[in-house]
């Protein structure tokens, strides 16, 4: 019975969010474009479901995924679960001690952006657009693996105190040099899955991580060292979808003599 | 209906699987790693379920919705053929989806409270409110802006890198002066604006724009919208704080 109050109730929260952006959208059709909405059953009961998803949706993560990656972010970045789990012979912990973190920092930034509802959006889109040359799965993994290693390599930055001006610079000499020379058609989509993954699911989970990880090693502040994970997650995958862009490029080179890369651009 | 309701099964099953490597990391550390007992696994499945169920609706919706209709008004307008109404859509649809969005109101609030600490604002509860809603304020100015700057890019058909990658030596230009405990604050906030619904709408919007525009590629045109979306608020919160510390 609790389930069910508490399920209408982020149905609730979702409506509030959502009919603002309905009611924008229907009144821009009606006063600008003075035109009826053509299939407008169709796209009221489209409303209908994206509202009740939304809710459902957060209302799972809440009662499963959150509080559990929370109490594993705990429990990982636990001080006495460290040292039992050392590499190192004694003394202070070393960078490497932390392995389970990067381990569940890559784990987590790679599982949940697959989950993200955002990035599936974008994706069926570019799949379709690009006539199926962008493969919805393909680009959400690429995506992930980017998600994956910009967490884990962001947690290594805590851990060591290193500056996070110098990594993110590093990372766009990296998206500049690959800019150069990445097929034209991946650039945009590369570009706006950087801001795609930082969304519903990916931040509280590794944003919990950080705050934990920043309270665990001595020196660091959660204010200033908790946030430079977000940072991160929206590099990398900007560096691993222009990669996906260049290794389709190269495979279609190796299956036909003639590169096809114009042929790619013009699609 | 029997087509819709084939669609929506098909979509179950995508989340289950989009869903699974979730279930795995989680399972494998607590069995492996952690090793300690977990409270609660009835709550934990039927959670799982309205996840999985709640996945499958979003997209069935998406599909229906949200999709459409981006892409319809973007044809409409671009039919008109008027930029003014073209940039008004574009800005309060950008503006409009931000200031309201719950993320950045849990973020601006913590911002109030980081900004009492380091001493920039006075620690009274209207301070506090003021300094959340004038962030709230600047980032959905920014957002706005960010879209129209993106439409302006489609139509004029200028380069996406270079305007993307000089937005960022821009924000590292401004990191260099403005006051250190905004910093963290802005870099969040270019995550936080990018929502669930506004994605497909914007990604939608931009899409319909370039296939209804001659000499446009959807593809290597239509996209890019959302990467100016993350980009500007870093820029308009880093200006804000350097703003207000000046005054």
């Amino acid at each position: 019975m609790d389930l069910i109050l508490e399920t209408s109730k982020f149905v609730a929260g979702s409506a509030f969010d959502v009919l603002p952006i309905v009611v924008f959208l229907f009144a821009f059709q009606i006063l600008v474009i003075r035109g009826r909405l053509p299939n407008l059953r169709r796209v009221l009961v489209g409303f209908v479901f994206v509202i009740v998803g939304l809710g459902l949706f957060l209302e799972g993560l809440e009662h499963t995924l959150f509080p559990l990656g929370r109490l594993m972010a705990q429990q990982l970045t636990d001080p006495d679960f460290l040292r039992e789990m050392r590499l190192s012979a004694a003394g202070a912990l070393v960078w490497r001690d932390f392995y389970w973190v990067y381990l569940f920092a890559a784990a987590v930034g790679f599982s949940t952006t697959l989950a993200e509802p955002a990035l599936m959006a974008v994706s069926i889109k570019a799949n379709e657009v690009s006539g199926g040359a962008v493969g919805v799965w393909g680009l959400r993994v690429a995506v992930a693996i980017g998600v994956g290693v910009g967490v884990s390599l962001g947690c290594y930055r805590i851990i060591t105190g290193l500056p996070l001006q110098h990594f993110i610079a590093a990372g766009y000499v990296v998206v500049i040099a690959q800019t150069v020379v990445a097929p034209k058609m991946i650039i945009p989509l590369a570009y706006d899955s950087g801001g795609v993954t930082t969304s519903t699911v990916t931040v509280p989970l590794i944003t919990a991580l950080g705050l934990g990880l920043a309270e665990a090693v001595p020196g660091r502040s959660p204010l200033l060292d908790g946030f430079g994970l977000v940072a991160f997650a929206s590099l990398f995958p900007i560096i691993s979808v222009l990669a996906y862009g260049q290794l389709a490029v190269l495979r279609q080179g190796a299956d036909k003599p003639v590169p096809k890369k114009a042929e790619l651009q013009e699609e | 209906m029997k087509n819709g309701l084939i669609a929506l099964g098909r979509d179950a099953l995508f989340s289950l699987r989009d869903l699974l490597p979730i279930v795995l990391v989680i399972g494998v550390f607590q069995v492996f790693v952690i090793r300690q007992p977990v409270d609660g696994l009835l709550s934990l499945a039927i959670g799982a379920l309205l996840v999985v169920a709640g996945l499958a609706f979003f997209i069935f919706g998406l599909r229906l919705a949200l999709f459409p209709i981006g892409e319809g008004l973007a044809h409409s307008l671009a039919r008109k053929g008027s930029a003014f109404w073209l940039f008004t859509f574009a800005f309060v649809l950008g503006f409009g989806t931000t200031i309201a969005e719950p993320a950045l109101l849990a973020v601006a609030a913590e911002a109030s409270e980081v900004a009492v600490d380091a001493g920039a604002i006075a620690a009274t509860e209207e301070a506090q409110a003021n300094y959340a809603l004038g962030l709230r304020l600047v980032v959905a100015l920014s957002v706005g802006v960010a879209l129209l700057i993106g439409v302006f890019r489609i139509l004029a058909n200028w380069s996406l890198p270079v305007m993307i990658i000089g937005g960022y030596v821009l924000v590292v230009l401004v990191t260099t002066i403005a006051p250190a405990e905004i910093v963290g604050v802005a870099y969040d906030s270019g995550g936080v604006t990018t929502s669930t619904v506004t994605v497909p709408l914007v990604t939608a919007l931009g899409v319909g724009l370039a296939s209804s525009l001659k000499g446009r590629n959807a593809m290597s045109d239509g996209f890019g919208l959302i990467a100016f979306a993350s980009l500007t608020p870093i820029l308009f919160v880093l200006l804000y704080g350097t703003v207000l510390e000046w005054i």
